[in-house]
This record gives structure tokens, sequence and C-alpha cells, in this order.
């Protein structure tokens, strides 16, 4: 008993302040990107050709950025001659509606809350059912942390529970493969209604890597309604908490710009 | 070893295709199950189309005692002579060859679909559950006990908690297990055939997403196959870099398993510390190229991060700081008599089945086979900085545990000393293009155990065959077999102490 306090003061406070003060992020962690058509170079496509994922367009005023697609893994940055994209350190992404991740300048329209009758009913108490439908694994432990100390997701009244009818909800990652379909639709007709569906990762919004492949259906949108989109190659758990509190409402900002 | 019946290799060394060896199919059965029997293991075992819509089979076999792999080929058009009667380990690799190519392998005890996919070649489906190519997910049949108060517990593939989908079936008398069935492919993304006509821009991504908590080791394998393809060399420092990823990887899985395991038990306190200490490590990953997983982080000729002085000083510091609270947080587990009568005599394997079924990494070390690549099949930064194998006797949950402890130990000492003594030099070289027909099987030590990818390169220096085998592909019968007269209420621990991957197996 001795031992386990003493490791308990070694191990000491470690829950982090989020949202009241901005997360510690790594200098290479890669957040919104900002996209600086001024700089393009006509006719170069460098850019585009370099995207892994075809997330990237050239349209007549410059290059748009579809962050549901892209896997924030720098390809584009190294291609670019001309230091037109790079990628911030803002880690707020989320978004409600699918066209809001497709960007052509630096700003990106952020989530807007729940509306009132849905606030009342989720906004205290959320209870999700993930389901895992081809995601590699990162997006799923980056779902788990959230559970952990340092995130605390319990203290803003969300938790994870283990049948889809205990759930006001589903937080789905992976592609949707074709061998998840079913039991994808199952648990979602599962859950009692109102629910709300949360897409994360690049997988679950637009099939991510695996986009196109005859094994998968692109994305959870293919499936079912989707209320909240959060990008990322996985997202960073700050990120996919901020875009819970946003949808909850305790985050208001609803513009993210380096402007 | 007839040496006209094996292309003998080196980890992550080319070959010619041409200088692969074609057997007979009674010639090829005998020299493999005479190498079996003397100690080698399967590392794959799979099919590649050929022009005329035939097959051929190849086998890579992995020597621990030589430190050399050992490759051969047969042609097979419907079917072969199965190897499993007489070598479990083939078990799963012959189901997979049945599924992709229509392959009857004759006299095969349990042949049945592994990640319910369509084949890659036309022809006849050999399943009699399905008369079409369109088969669905754990539609086949499953093994059956019959007989008094004899029950069926049915889980997934929705888990209850947050993790990739599977299908289990235990087959029970009241809480005791007789048998566990396990059908996977869920999460089967069709990543291999969509690597055929590679590399191309999206290969290393799909790498990375082979199974997300492993995007180092197999990103590791895939640069070696790249690189003996290109026929180039990688620096010191980049050696060391990699070494010092894939490390950090295996310490940050190592530490949520041992907070996951504390958790199946109830004991709170290492499970909460483990759990926020795993992501110290993966920070620290973050700090090396902005991913907790390592993305972005190993491409084709070295490392696509410099790294500074200041940077080294501040891992340095934050590994010290971290491995004494892991320390702090796993010691609990051991002095908590409560813990060891949980852990101790759960799930145990004998070394005999481990060796039977081809297990690797901590799963077969526990059984006290010395297996890891880093020792007796070494590449890149490992053929020069030896790691002592950790090993264990009892081949239990405890086992599983305690191996894991050991190398977080090992693992952190060696990435301390690797940042300590870095190389000076350039971190990413070009890689020109890939050798035309060739063949390369590379090898690494992953957290989860060995993991291979095997490419073979056309005309045009093109992937038209690349196999990737994780080291789960052989490892889930062995969950399987743990769990036989246990108690159901083993069975999360069961798990945890394995941990494996679905979305690496599945592909």
């Amino acid at each position: 008993m001795f031992k386990i306090l003493k490791t308990r003061l070694q191990q000491g406070y470690r829950t982090s302040a989020y949202p009241a003060q901005a997360p510690v992020l790594p200098d290479r962690f890669r957040g919104r990107p900002v996209l600086d058509a001024s700089k393009c170079v006509e006719e170069c496509r460098a850019c585009v050709e370099a995207c892994p994922t075809d997330a990237i367009a050239r349209t007549a005023t410059g290059p748009r950025l579809d962050l549901g697609r892209c896997l924030f893994c720098t390809d584009c940055t190294q291609a670019c001659p001309e230091e037109a994209i790079r990628f911030t350190q803002d880690h707020r992404l989320a978004v409600r509606a699918r066209q809001d991740l497709v960007m052509d300048g630096d700003t990106l329209r952020l989530a807007r809350a729940l509306d009132d009758s849905a606030r009342r009913l989720f906004g205290r108490s959320l209870n999700l059912r993930q389901v895992s439908a081809g995601g590699c694994n990162a997006c799923e432990a980056d779902v788990n942390v959230l559970n952990t100390v340092v995130f605390d997701l319990g203290r803003f009244g969300v938790q994870f529970v283990a049948s889809p009818r205990h759930a006001d909800g589903l937080l789905i990652t992976g592609p949707v493969t074709r061998n998840m379909q079913f039991a994808l639709r199952k648990t979602y007709d599962a859950v009692p209604a109102p629910k709300i569906v949360l897409a994360v990762g690049a997988c679950a919004i637009s099939g991510g890597p695996f986009i196109d492949h005859p094994e998968v259906h692109n994305g959870a949108d293919s499936v079912v309604p989707v209320d909240l989109y959060i990008p990322g190659c996985p997202p960073h758990p700050f990120t996919i908490l901020d875009g819970l509190l946003r949808l909850l409402g305790r985050i208001h900002d609803q513009q993210s710009s380096s402007s | 070893m007839n040496s006209a019946s094996w292309l003998s290799v080196h980890n992550s060394e080319a070959a010619p295709l041409d200088a692969l060896p074609v057997l007979s199919q009674v010639e090829f059965r005998q020299e493999v199950l005479s190498e079996i029997d003397a100690g080698a293991r399967l590392a794959a075992f799979f099919g590649v189309p050929q022009p005329d819509e035939t097959c051929r089979l190849i086998l890579v076999l992995a020597d621990d005692r030589s430190g050399s792999l050992a490759l051969t080929s047969i042609e097979a058009h419907e079917s072969y002579p199965a190897l499993t009667p007489d070598c479990p380990q083939a078990h799963w690799f012959e189901r997979e060859i049945a599924e992709q190519w229509n392959i009857r392998p004759e006299g095969h005890p349990w042949l049945k679909p592994i990640r319910f996919q369509a084949a890659s070649r036309p022809g006849q489906t050999i399943w009699p559950e399905t008369n079409t190519a369109d088969i669905l997910p754990s539609v086949t049949t499953f093994f059956q006990v019959r007989g008094a108060e004899v029950h069926e517990v049915a889980v997934g593939p929705v888990h209850a908690g947050v993790i990739e989908p599977g299908h289990f079936r235990f087959q029970c008398h009241g809480e005791h297990v007789f048998h566990l069935e396990i059908a996977l492919g869920y999460q089967h993304r069709g990543i291999e055939n969509a690597l055929v006509g590679g590399p191309h821009k999206r290969t290393i991504h799909y790498m990375e997403t082979l199974a997300g908590d492993t995007s180092v080791g197999h990103a590791t394998a895939y640069c070696q196959a790249i690189e003996a393809l290109a026929d180039s060399q990688v620096s010191a420092r980049a050696q060391a870099l990699r070494g010092i990823a894939l490390e950090l990887e295996r310490l940050a899985n190592h530490t949520g398993d041992l907070g996951a395991l504390a958790g199946d038990v109830g004991y709170l306190p290492t499970a909460s510390y483990c759990g926020r200490l795993r992501g110290d490590f993966l920070n620290m990953t973050a700090l090396l190229c902005g991913s907790r997983f390592g993305r972005g982080f190993l491409r084709p000729g070295g490392v696509g991060f410099e790294v500074e002085s200041e940077r080294v000083a501040q891992l340095l510091t934050r590994l010290d700081s971290t491995i004494n609270h892991v320390a702090g947080a796993v010691n609990l587990l051991w002095e908590t008599p409560s813990i060891r009568a949980r852990f101790d005599d759960i799930g145990a394997l004998t070394k005999e089945t481990c060796r039977d079924l081809g297990l690797v990494g901590p799963a077969a070390r526990a059984c006290g086979l010395a297996r890891d690549v880093r020792h007796s099949l070494p590449s890149g930064i490992f053929r020069d900085v030896q790691l002592p194998v950790s090993t264990c006797e009892t081949g239990d949950v405890f086992a599983r545990a305690y191996v894991r402890w050991l190398e977080i130990r090992r693992s952190a000492a060696f990435v301390s000393k690797q940042l300590k003594e870095l190389p000076a030099g350039p971190s990413r070289s070009d890689v020109g293009p890939l050798l035309p027909r060739h063949v390369v099987a590379a090898l690494t030590e992953g957290w989860r155990g060995e993991i291979c990818h095997v490419a073979l390169t056309d005309e045009q220096g093109r992937f038209f065959a690349y196999k990737v085998v994780d080291p789960s592909f052989h490892n889930w019968m062995g969950l399987a077999m743990a769990l036989r007269n246990q108690q159901i209420s083993d069975f999360p621990l069961c798990n945890k102490s394995f941990n494996l991957s679905y979305c690496g197996h599945d592909l």
C-alpha cells in the first residue's frame, strides 16, 4: 500500500487544462494546412501530382485541398517549389458538413454546436459506441487515449459504452470495408433515436489511403448520415477532443485561420 | 540443406528471380518438411500469379541457427499436397493460398476462408458454403462441440471496447472453454492487390497503415526491401535513427499492454499510469517527425526528418524521466500478490505447441523460444548492436507480460545509447530504380514479432507481387490454443497478453 501511494505521488498530476489552455504540441506536428495561391506558378501541378490521395486539385484561382482526404503527410509541401502549401500548428479541424473540409485558403469553418434540443439531450452526458470499420488501429488508439488521465474525457460527461443500445451515437473509424458494412449498419440501427454519428480520420471521412479500393466503401457517410467530421491520419487526440467539445457547445469560436 | 533446392539469402538481400528454384510438388514437400524438422520455420508462403493463369507458390524459410533465409517454389494449377498435416505452422498460410488463388491444398484438415475475400484468380471457388465469388464474412463452418450443457458464446464483430472487429466463438461447458474459434477478415482493405504495379505515390502510406500501431515496423521492412532491390546503401546515422524509432514504438506498445493487462484484472494504479506513459513514448516519436505513430519518419534511403542535437538532448531527458515512471508503475504488478495470482498459469502454451504453430515475438519468447529477428537475422543497426533476447519459460499470461517488461528495459537502454552515440553524416540518400526480375525478403522485429515483406519485381522493376506477413498472422492460432481449458473470464487477459492486430492480419 505504501508503494502504491509513493508511486502515485511520483506520477504527479497529469490532466491537461484543455480547453481553458491551448495544448502544447511538438514543433513538427502538422495541423491545419495553409494554401497561398499567390505563390503558385502557372501550370505547376507538383502538389497535385505528389498527393497520394488526390486531396489537392488545381482550380482557376489556385490549389484547393480536401482536408477529408488529406493524410497530413507533407508529400505536397516537399513537392511544391514555391512553398505555397504549409502545415500550421493549429490542431482545430473538426467540421459539421463534408463540404466544409474543402479549403482553398487558410480558413476552415469549424464545427458549430448541436441545436438546442439535441444539446439538452447530449450536452451533459454523451455515451458513444465506437465502431472500427477497417481502421488501421491508429485512429482507434488515439480515440482510446481520451480515456487516459491526460485527456480525461469523463470530466466532460462523455464516455464510450459497450452496447449500441446504451449509446447516444457512434464514433466511426476506418473506411468501412465491404466486410464491415453490414455490421456497421446493424450497429447504427441498434442505437436509439435521436442519435449522432462522428467520423474520425481520413479513412472514415473519404476512404483515406484506401479510397476507391473495391474492398471498401469510401467512408462512413456512404453508409450512415454523419454529424461531425474530424480529419487527420490519425487526428491528434486534442483534435478529436476539440471536435467533441465543439459539437457539445463547450467551445464556441468557429473560424480557424492564421489571419 | 540441398543447395539446388533452395535459394539461400540474407535478410534484405535481393536475388535474381531466375535463381529461385522451382521444385516438383513431391520434392517440395520433402524438402520443406525436412528443413522444418531440422529447426527452420515458415516466414512466408504465398501465391504469385503467372501469365498463363497458373500460380507459383513461393515459400520463405527463416533459419535462426544459420541466420539466413531460404526460398523455394512450386508451380500449382488446381492443387498441391498440403503441408499442414505434417507442419501445423503452414495451416493459416495454406488457407490464405486457397482463398486468394482457388488452389486446393489437398489433405488440409481445416480448410476455410480467413479473410472472406474474393479470389484474385478466376475459377471455381473451393468453398462448399457458397457458389459465388462474393463470400460473406464469417459465413463458414465453425468448430462445434455437442453434449448436455455444452453451449456456445459468440462475440463480435463489433467488440465491447474501442477495438478492431473480429468474430470469436467460445465452445463452453459453463465457464470452462473447450475451444475458441476466431474468424477475422472484417478489416480487409485490399492492400496487397493495391501494391501491385508499385512502388507508386501511395505505397509508403499503405505501409504505414498496414497496422497503424506498427507503422515504423512495417515501414522499416518496406524500406529494407526497396533499398535491397535498388542496391543502395543507407547511412549509419539513418540506420541508428530507424532503430530508435522502432524501439520507441516497442516501448509505447509494451507499456500500453502492461497497463491494459493491469486494467483487465482490475488493478487501476498501473492501468492508469501506463495509459499515460504510453502516450509519453508516442510523443517522443512525435518529437522526431510530428506524428505519434511515426508516420513520415521512415523513407527509402534513410529517414524523412533530420534530428538535431537539441532534439536528441530533449529526447534523452524525456526518455530518462519516462522510463523511471514506467519502472515505478510496472513494478507494482510484480509486487502485488493478487496480480500474480491472476497472471500465473493462465493461458499457458507449451514450447512444443508454440514451435508447432510457428509463433513469433513476445508470445514465442514467453514460451522459452529465443526467436528474435534483431538477434538471429539482424538488419540495419541491429547488425552492429546486439540486443539480448528476452525470454521466459512458463508460456502463460505472466510470461508474456514479463517478457514485455524485460524488453522495455532493454529497448530503453538501446535508445539511450544510440541517442548518445548518434553517428554524424547524412540521414537520407537517393534511391535509384529497382532491379528488374528480382526477389527480396525483408524481416524486421516489430513490437509484436517478426514482420516479413517479400517483394518481386517484373521486367520494368515494378512490383508484380508484394507479400506482407504481419506477426499476428502467425500468432492468432496461438491465442485460440491458449484459451483451451481456461475460463471465459480469462479471455480478456489472454487476449491482451497477445494483443494481436486485426488490420495487420486482414490487410
